[in-house]
């Protein structure tokens, strides 16, 4: 099982990617497309664990719960830092291949999001 | 519970052991812990005196920015325990946080925290973060604040009134799926930290996730905290202070006494009861009893620490 190691992700980006990143995602409502595929967070479960999509479609967790929640990466491609119950985190998959993440605050929360 | 003579074997004190309650002083020596009502601790002043000074006071869980219904005002009951430790007829000269200093690791919660502790009559605080301060993207609000200590790694050590002092972080590492971890180098450090100290040196370990796995569904544990207790079963009095279950669980292994303390935030479910270890709500009137702090005392003869828990009402 792959070891998330939650600082040295962050550290090894790139200010100016680390700023898109922030800017692009976290908090921000994402209008819902046919390019947006939802993923509710709900009793500490993502729903549903493992989504696919196609390349270029956006991707939007919704937490539910009444705890904090994170979306983390195992590759560090995306963080979102604290998503407060009724807040939304969003990610646009460019690129086809298969990303594990995980709720930082709760790891035993696990998805995955399969991109084609 | 009923006063009882100190017990004369460790099966008598494990049968006295409570859990939570309104107040429970526990007192340990020699690896055996005497309860104590702490209602009758307080009417016996000169008695409990005895017990030893204040030594530190545990807090735990203060969630600023947490603001739904099981507490709409973290900050008004964070200010009722600080009064709580304010009030102590002797002050500690120590507060330890034990995590969860904020509920989303924002800039304005970790500044409004800072505000509120400033409270505080002590003369030094010390912490180690939860999984809530250690949530932000670039994992740097916690240290910004509170990292010189530990040179940003999260772990450090320090000594006080003759008790050497161990925060570690058991919140940054984990696999997936799994319990919180210290890693390897942590535990290396641990062992060059403890090397060639005295087996009567009193230890204190504290940490924001559980020490050892009281739940593992919910993440209630450290991985790899058996290697930790390995180096630390030579000392004669070692104490385990976490967070992270903002609920009280004791319990005592030869000469280490665990302990999680309460929030001042929010109560938890006991474990297993729900979907997962969120915000229980209580009936207002309830709710300052289920929150509160952790005063440890020094004993002198022999050198030893008790533990006193205290709600809010």
């Amino acid at each position: 099982m792959s070891q998330f190691r939650g600082r040295g992700v962050a550290s090894r980006w790139p200010a100016a990617a680390l700023a898109a990143l922030l800017a692009g995602s976290a908090y921000a409502p994402a209008a819902e497309t046919a390019d947006t595929v939802r993923i509710d967070i709900k009793n500490f479960r993502f729903a549903p664990a493992s989504l696919t999509v196609k390349s270029g479609a956006t991707v939007t967790w919704i937490n539910q719960d009444q705890e904090p929640h994170t979306v983390v990466s195992a590759d560090g491609r995306f963080r979102s830092g604290a998503i407060d119950t009724g807040e939304r985190f969003s990610f646009t998959f460019e690129k086809p291949g298969t990303y594990p993440y995980v709720c930082t605050i709760h790891p035993r929360m696990t998805g995955t999001v399969v991109v084609q | 519970m009923p006063h009882d003579p100190p017990p004369s074997s460790r099966r008598r004190a494990l049968r006295c052991l409570a859990y939570g309650g309104a107040g429970t002083l526990f007192a340990l020596s020699g690896g055996v812990l005497t309860p104590l009502e702490l209602a009758r601790a307080a009417a016996d002043r000169a008695g409990t005196a005895k017990l030893g000074r204040p030594l530190f006071v545990q807090l735990s869980d203060t969630h600023i920015g947490f603001h739904k219904d099981a507490n709409p005002d973290v900050g008004a009951t964070l200010n009722r325990a600080i009064d709580l430790v304010n009030a102590m007829r002797e002050p500690p000269a120590l507060v330890i946080h034990t995590g969860d200093i904020t509920h989303l690791s924002r800039p304005a919660e970790f500044d409004l925290a800072q505000q509120l502790f400033s409270r505080l009559r002590v003369t030094e605080m010390h912490s180690v973060p939860g999984e809530h301060d250690t949530s932000d993207p670039t994992v740097s609000e916690y240290f910004k604040r509170f990292g010189s200590i530990s040179g940003n790694r999260g772990y450090y050590s320090f000594d006080h009134a003759g008790v050497h002092f161990i925060g570690l972080i058991n919140v940054l590492e984990f696999k997936p799926g799994g319990l919180g971890t210290l890693g390897e180098a942590q535990l290396d450090w641990v062992r060059e930290d403890l090397r060639g100290r005295a087996s009567s040196t009193p230890i204190v370990v504290f940490a924001h996730m559980p020490l050892w796995t009281l739940y593992e569904p919910w993440g209630w544990g450290t991985g790899d905290a058996g290697a930790l207790l390995s180096e630390l079963r030579r000392f004669g009095s070692v104490t385990v202070l976490n967070g992270h279950i903002h609920q009280i669980v004791q319990k005592v292994e030869g000469n280490v006494t665990f302990h999680t303390a309460r929030s001042t935030a929010y109560p938890q479910p006991a474990a297993g009861n729900g979907a997962g270890p969120g915000p229980l709500e209580v009936p207002a009137d309830q709710l300052p009893k289920m929150l509160g702090v952790t005063r440890v005392l020094q004993t002198r003869h022999p050198l030893a620490l008790a533990l006193e828990d205290a709600t809010l009402a």
